[in-house]
């Protein structure tokens, strides 16, 4: 509770409103509604099927929403408001906006034909205007941050599922991003390459870099969310500071969730 | 302990058909090697004929020209396919449909007769007769390029189906408008499954090419015809076609053999003759 009214009270990142969400007359998003302030790690937890994933995608249009509204930075996200209306934007339009945030998937989604420094660096050449020295040399910083210098000249299939996503972060890292969502980005590894990309989540958290993650490694979110917001159903059904909600849940449903995952 | 030498199976069966194969295959080289009514000697003296090499080249400047239009043409079409508005994907769903569902010869005829029903263009003050336009060559080259883009479309297609979604999210998340996208993450990747098929196709339409004879397109075999149609040496000209369309396929299978070894040895890289092409489509992708 008091995080998130600190949160609101700060210029927020995100603001989502009342967000729905169909695919034909399956509701998935029934009215969701989250602020993130700047700096603030907020953990997505819940059931398969809860939500979690495709709000997350909603946040920068990989998924287009029923009704509601995400505001990134106080921008209106995938569409022009004019007047009672809303246009969607063009895919370029599109493309523009999700400059400014970060995405790491659970299936890493590395641009397989290209080796891993033209990965780390080709988008903010392309789309930031960067030179290649400038984005290279940037993208060497960044692998060394996620402990992976001097594999620059590697292919994705060359590399470990760990090593993969920890090229996925260092790639949407390299676009400066005002926030980072990650889709549950350990759930595609094998149990002992966890560790390496939770660590490196560490480092960014205690960067003061914004993130919104869907996870359901328990310890990560007790040990680096401000905040942990549960879902289920396509609602919210309990929010607050992580010990809060992990040791102490109010909400049965997060109680019987809880008790499976132990 | 003694061994004893194994004797593997003799498989009776397929001796006793093979040998009956040699005997059918040496009795038919025999007939037509000893046949009286074939000039042997016409052979050789027509294999490096003016005429004869200048149809080869003629068929072998249809079959780059139409892989290259088919080519182009089935990207746009396979791009308009998978393209969300119906109006597209259905003009393009029902030109792969009429194009692979009508025979090529027909539709060759059908270009060579076009000034039947469009006699000429008039755009105001001019005027052009469609026959001065369509000539044997434009016909032939129309009918073989459009009917190969509806093959190539459904090739280049499967190709970028076969890429997987999640690159293409990724790029959209890195902020890739969509023709950077395309051009730089889902197209390159794509080649790697569409080379081999267009490979195929190119030979196949070595040999397509003679089709375009029934329009006298001037090619291999319409050269052939026209020499056989004065000194009636039919099969021996044939014969001489045969010999050079086996040639140019031969040479071509060897082509495609050395760029899908290329293709096999980098997983992961275009293969060196595809860089160029890359290139350009980086320079395109950069303006997207």
């Amino acid at each position: 509770m008091n995080t998130s009214m600190i949160a609101s009270a700060a210029k927020p990142i995100v603001e989502a409103i009342d967000v729905h969400k169909s695919f034909g007359s399956l509701e998935v998003l029934k009215g969701i509604n989250l602020t993130v302030g700047k700096g603030e790690v907020v953990c997505l937890l819940g059931p398969s099927g809860s939500g979690k994933s495709t709000f997350l995608r909603c946040i920068n249009h990989l998924e287009r929403m029923t009704a509601g509204r995400i505001l990134v930075d106080g921008q209106l996200i995938g569409y022009h408001e004019r007047g009672d209306t809303l246009h969607e934007m063009s895919g370029k339009e599109l493309a523009v906006q999700r400059r400014d945030i970060g995405m790491v998937f659970q299936r890493f989604n590395l641009f397989a034909h290209q080796d891993v420094l033209t990965n780390i660096s080709q988008p903010p050449v392309l789309n930031r205007g960067k030179s290649r020295d400038e984005a290279v040399a940037r993208a060497r910083e960044l692998l060394k941050m996620v402990d992976l210098e001097g594999r620059g000249s590697a292919y994705p299939y060359q590399l470990s599922g760990g090593q993969q996503q920890r090229v996925a972060i260092a790639r949407a890292l390299a676009m400066n991003p005002k926030l980072m969502l990650f889709d549950e980005p350990t759930s595609a590894l094998d149990p002992e390459l966890v560790g390496e990309v939770l660590n490196v989540m560490r480092k960014l958290a205690a960067d003061g870099m914004t993130m919104i993650v869907v996870t359901h490694e328990l310890s990560f979110a007790r040990e680096v969310a401000d905040r942990i917001v549960f879902m289920d159903r396509g609602v919210v059904v309990e929010e607050g500071p992580a010990r809060e909600v992990l040791d102490n849940p109010k909400q049965e449903r997060t109680q019987a969730f809880l008790r499976r995952m132990h | 302990m003694t061994s004893k030498k194994i004797i593997p199976a003799r498989n009776w069966g397929q001796r006793v058909i093979a040998a009956l194969l040699i005997a059918v295959v040496a009795l038919l080289v025999f007939m037509v090697g000893t046949s009286r009514h074939i000039n042997w000697s016409a052979v050789p003296q027509y294999i490096l004929d003016d005429t004869i090499l200048d149809g080869i080249r003629l068929t072998i400047l249809f079959t780059i020209l139409s892989m290259v239009i088919s080519v182009v043409a089935g990207a746009i079409l396979a791009t308009m396919r998978l393209a969300s508005n119906p109006v597209l994907s259905g003009f393009a769903s029902l030109y792969i449909w009429f194009f692979r569902g009508t025979p090529l010869l027909v539709q060759i005829i059908f270009w060579f007769n076009i000034q039947l029903f469009i006699p000429s263009i008039d755009i105001g003050s001019i005027h052009i007769d469609t026959n001065s336009i369509v000539t044997a060559f434009v016909a032939a080259l129309l009918a073989l390029s459009l009917n190969e883009a509806a093959y190539m479309a459904e090739i280049i297609r499967g190709g970028l189906l076969a890429v997987d979604n999640g690159q293409q999210e990724a790029a959209k998340a890195l902020g890739y408008t969509p023709v950077q996208s395309m051009l730089r993450i889902i197209f390159p990747q794509a080649l790697r499954v569409i080379i081999p098929p267009i490979g195929n196709q190119t030979i196949s339409m070595l040999k397509t090419t003679s089709l375009v004879s029934v329009v006298a397109a001037q090619d291999l075999l319409t050269r052939a015809q026209n020499i056989y149609a004065r000194n009636f040496l039919i099969i021996e000209l044939l014969i001489v076609a045969s010999i050079w369309y086996l040639v140019m396929t031969t040479v071509a299978s060897a082509i495609q053999l050395v760029i899908e070894s290329r293709l096999g040895k980098s997983t992961n890289q275009a293969p060196g003759l595809l860089q160029g092409a890359l290139r350009l489509m980086r320079a395109e992708g950069r303006n997207g």
